[in-house]
């Protein structure tokens, strides 16, 4: 046997020139099939009835799942190495899906009474508990959809709070740093407050004069993530704490980027009001190609009154739904949350315990150092920040543009170009972008030191290839379901076509996408 | 439970002292611990987590949670009633596998290529919804419907450049809440008011003479559900719209997907932007967490610029002939504009779209045509047999889809007294309306998934708990 340990496979994804569902399918052919209706017709109000059946595919069952199958085959994701930075890329565990496919967590209605659904609830309030050691918060909710969503549930409990105390007209501006993620500064400002970027110096976050210069007594709320997406951890966060406690804001912590401190601070210790914790990646949730995720909101005993609704609580009858909250600032989302993803989270957390949270953070950190070490042997990579010296926390932001000076191939040709080896294109960078040619490497604690090996085999390869012949990069991928695509007509109000019917109307129906025929036929 | 440690931990591959070891020689420090240098000493725990210790076996783990989850009642177990936002569907075996596959339930985004079949599957969700909609833009699906008309009205606020919207005064609750946060309190400077338009207390439908009344040269958006909240389809569609229209203003509709197989959609009535639930369409209830919120409208770019979320178009690709997926007119959204963008975006139930696709193929238009006919057939049956229950009323007998007011004022009982008894019979009877302000009533729903045997079952075990 060869070994295997530097070999870089010879990767191709799977081709199955898959037809668009709407061009599948025969007349009169079904997938599913209803018990035979009494008279429907006389129901109907007068006019409503429908004249022309939608044009929906026809399919046989078996037709169906084949083209999804197909569909999902053509997907990459995560079926082999993604360090996807921010994201925190975790087994999501199987054992966890078996559990909330069952009907006892998928077929459960959320208005059902409370004693039919203890099981349930008491999950919540022990996961609940689970957080509140990992934080110091006093309470959490789950009823935001994502991380951003949670960071909107703080925008409404800052309005809730602010507006009890009468100060809410004058407390109008919300102070972020410009490494925040861009859904902080997006839910402050549809929330209908004034965002305040605070931008990065020279130690890599903002300094306490910048802070102490945009603090004022219409501070409502600072909201900030530490450490940010270079990895760097702002040691002055307690002293920004307390000034915007002097000012009268509060302040949120938000965790996106958990992994490399869980079991190492807690937010509370350090002095914030609220934090945020995404299911989805930190606690082993999977992110669905862009959920159903759950951001999870905790907050201090001052704050949990004006939580939305409702909220799990346990007395001694058991587990019960608390909507009778006077101060809740209302809903952000019908119901309670993504339970299923909440149970999963709740699986990882028992799967964890204390000591597989801090040895998970440990081996976060330990493997992007080891990747910082290792990475910067490759030509044409940099390392943001270069004059900061300390190891960085559980992820690190990397330049290319020595690469793109050099050779033309930037971040994106070789985002393009990874997936060719079987390597889940990087992320880059929120906007703006920062550092020039961007990417952001997190290797998270699921992955072997062999995968990482790997994955940096593939950087320097491309690296290589990038020198000898940038064609080859710029023009990836080359061993995909389809080649690159062309981006014009995205932005082209002429050109875009976001159904089907919008194809075939702005491009007709022998267009070059049209043209495929079922073989059926 | 405390387990023994027993080596590695399954879930993490580093988890062994040699590993851990070989990378602190190649980054040329001692400890791990020297790794953790950026966060100041009195930043760290003052005391140890106040965790148990992990369960490392998954046939503990599995027995813990089995354990604790089976406490719990479900469609499964007990025949249930209760809609208003989330309700009892039929979900086909092939969807729960296509979005029970690893490929579709982890990536996190990818490129356009390398996720290319997700994006298929994300434009087949926008295509054949569009189809049901007869509407050329649909957007990917944001977290719930009620987040849809909140990002909705926004969007007819910002393209108005007014701050008052129109809805009913009879509302879910829920979704109300939500649209409120959505529209802001009054003291922030882009608060959007929300006016209430009366609704007939003989019909259920909007009163069309208050409706003028409300809707003024300072109106953003008309916005109104068929069916309503309470089941009722808005016959008055078209008229509604054209008051809307006459006074400058988007008329946004709510929909039900499931309906639209029999009746017309938004769109033919003069529906400018369209919103509703997506969990109809082959996703589980899951205690709530099964909603999501579709938005389409009409393929104009004064619409298209304002969507919040993410719109998935299909283009060419470098080889001629074949094409691919990419975002049409991303640079709006959050992640390219900051606080500039247009509200936020972010992870969603994107998952929850690719059921969508499954299901719409799965049915097609006869099954759309069928489930819409079987829906009303059963929900009428079951509404006429509760009728025949000495004491208890219809509040309004017709011209509704799957979900109808049961009055029970009549047998002098409670709502909730009623349905505790119905627990008995393994029944969760309909959300009470009691709290909203309708006395001794209860809306329920009845679906494809109800035999008329359950519907007999039900009427029984009604004339039973309202005997006097």
């Amino acid at each position: 046997m060869t070994d295997k340990t530097n070999h870089l496979r010879d990767y191709h994804a799977p081709v199955w020139d898959e037809p668009v569902v709407m061009q599948l399918g025969y007349p009169g052919r079904r997938g599913q099939v209803f018990p035979q209706a009494g008279a429907a017709s006389t129901l109907i109000p007068k006019g409503l009835a429908r004249t022309h059946a939608p044009a929906l595919p026809e399919m046989s069952e078996p037709e169906v799942q084949r083209h999804y199958l197909h569909l999902c085959q053509e997907t990459l994701g995560m079926l082999n190495i993604s360090l996807f930075g921010t994201c925190t890329m975790k087994y999501n565990a199987r054992v966890s899906e078996a559990i909330a496919q069952r009907p006892f967590v998928a077929d459960v209605h959320p208005l059902q009474p409370d004693d039919s659904m203890q099981g349930i609830l008491q999950a919540i309030h022990e996961f609940d508990l689970g957080l509140r050691a990992l934080s110091g918060m006093d309470q959490f909710i789950f009823q935001a959809g994502g991380g951003a969503d949670a960071a909107y549930t703080n925008c409404v409990v800052t309005r809730a709070y602010h507006k009890s105390r009468g100060e809410l007209k004058r407390r109008n501006e919300i102070i972020t740093s410009i490494q925040a993620h861009p859904c902080n500064a997006a839910t402050a400002a549809a929330a209908g407050f004034k965002v305040v970027t605070l931008n990065l110096e020279e130690n890599g976050y903002p300094s306490v004069e910048a802070l102490k210069a945009a603090i004022s007594d219409r501070t409502a709320a600072l909201f900030i993530n530490n450490p940010d997406d270079m990895g760097i951890y702002n040691p002055d966060i307690k002293e920004w704490v307390g000034l915007v406690h002097e000012a009268g804001g509060l302040c949120f912590y938000d965790h996106a980027n958990f992994n490399g401190v869980m079991g190492k601070i807690k937010a509370r210790e350090l002095g914030f009001d609220a934090c945020m914790f995404m299911l989805h990646k930190t606690f082993g949730a999977p992110k669905g190609g862009g959920g159903p995720a759950v951001g999870a909101y905790g907050c201090t005993e001052a704050l949990a009154p004006f939580l939305p609704k409702p909220v799990v609580v346990k007395d001694d009858k058991g587990y019960r739904l608390d909507y009778g909250r006077k101060k809740s600032a209302g809903k952000i989302r019908e119901f309670f949350g993504n339970v299923p993803q909440v149970l999963k989270a709740y699986a990882w957390l028992l799967a964890m315990g204390r000591d597989g949270i801090d040895e998970a953070s440990d081996i976060s950190v330990l493997a992007n150092n080891y990747m910082d070490h290792k990475l910067r042997k490759i030509r044409g990579l940099s390392r943001s920040n270069p004059g900061i010296t300390k190891h960085r926390m559980e992820m690190t932001r990397w330049s290319l543009g020595q690469l793109k000076t050099d050779t033309g191939c930037g971040t994106v040709e070789v985002a393009n170009r990874m997936a060719d080896y079987g390597i889940d294109p990087w992320w880059m960078s929120h906007e703006p972008w920062i550092v020039a040619e961007p990417f952001t490497p997190e290797a998270g604690e699921m992955y072997s030191k062999e995968d990482l090996d790997y994955w940096m085999a593939v950087v320097a390869k491309i690296s290589e290839e990038a020198y000898a012949n940038p064609e080859l990069v710029k023009s990836a991928p080359h061993k995909q379901a389809i080649a690159q695509i062309k981006g014009d007509a995205l932005n082209d109000p002429a050109k875009w076509a976001i159904t089907w019917r919008a194809y075939l109307r702005k491009h007709g129906k022998g267009g070059q996408a049209g043209d495929k025929t079922h073989a059926a036929e | 439970m405390v387990m023994r440690e027993q080596g590695g931990h399954p879930w993490m591959g580093n988890s062994l002292p040699a590993l851990k070891q070989q990378m602190l020689d190649e980054i040329g420090v001692g400890s791990i611990e020297q790794l953790f240098e950026q966060i100041p000493q009195d930043h760290r725990l003052r005391e140890a987590l106040d965790l148990p210790l992990g369960i490392r076996s998954e046939s503990a783990l599995r027995r813990h949670l089995t354990d604790m989850l089976s406490k719990n009642e479900s469609a499964d177990t007990h025949l249930t009633f209760l809609g208003a936002g989330c309700w009892p569907h039929h979900v086909p075996a092939v969807v729960d596998e296509i979005v029970g596959r690893t490929e579709f339930l982890t990536p996190v985004w990818g490129s356009a290529q390398s996720d290319f079949g997700r994006n298929q599957a994300w434009f087949e969700y926008a295509s054949q919804l569009g189809e049901l909609l007869n509407m050329d833009v649909v957007g990917l699906p944001v977290y719930s419907w009620g987040c849809a008309i909140g990002h909705a009205l926004r969007m007819a606020a910002r393209l108005t450049g007014r701050r008052e919207i129109v809805i009913a005064e009879v509302f879910d609750p829920e979704r109300l809440s939500v649209v409120e946060n959505y529209c802001e309190p009054t003291d922030m400077p882009n608060h959007i008011k929300i006016r209430r338009v009366k609704v007939d207390a003989k019909s259920g439908l909007i009163d069309l003479d208050d409706l003028k009344v409300k809707v003024t040269s300072k109106t953003a958006a008309v916005y109104f559900e068929t069916p309503s909240y309470l089941g009722l389809f808005e016959t008055n569609a078209a008229e509604i719209a054209r008051i809307a229209r006459q006074h400058g203003a988007e008329t946004i509709v709510g929909v039900d997907p499931l309906t639209l197989g029999i009746v017309r959609p938004p769109a033919d009535f003069g529906a400018d932007i369209v919103v509703g639930p997506t969990q109809p369409l082959g996703v589980h209830m899951n205690c709530g967490g099964g909603v999501g919120g579709f938005m389409a409208s009409r393929d104009e770019e004064r619409y298209v610029r304002e969507y919040n979320g993410f719109l998935i178009s299909i283009t060419e690709t470098q080889k001629p002939g074949q094409f691919g997926f990419g975002l049409a007119s991303a640079h709006q959204t959050s992640y390219g504009m900051r606080e500039n963008g247009k509200d936020w975006t972010g992870n969603s139930v994107y998952l929850w779209a690719i059921a969508n696709a499954v299901y719409m193929s799965l049915l097609g238009p006869q099954g759309f045509r069928e489930i819409g006919e079987l829906i009303i057939t059963q929900s009428h049956y079951a509404a006429r047999r509760l009728a025949e229950i000495p004491g208890v009323a219809i509040r309004y007998p017709d011209g509704f889809f799957k979900e109808f007011v049961v009055d029970f004022a009549g047998t002098g009982k409670a709502v909730a007294a009623i349905n505790k008894k119905l627990r008995k019979h393994k029944i969760f009877g309909g959300k009470d309306l009691t709290p909203e302000g309708m006395k001794q009533c209860a809306l329920y729903c009845v679906t494809e998934v109800h035999s008329t045997e359950d519907i007999d079952c039900l009427a029984e075990a009604i004339a039973q708990a309202v005997k006097p």
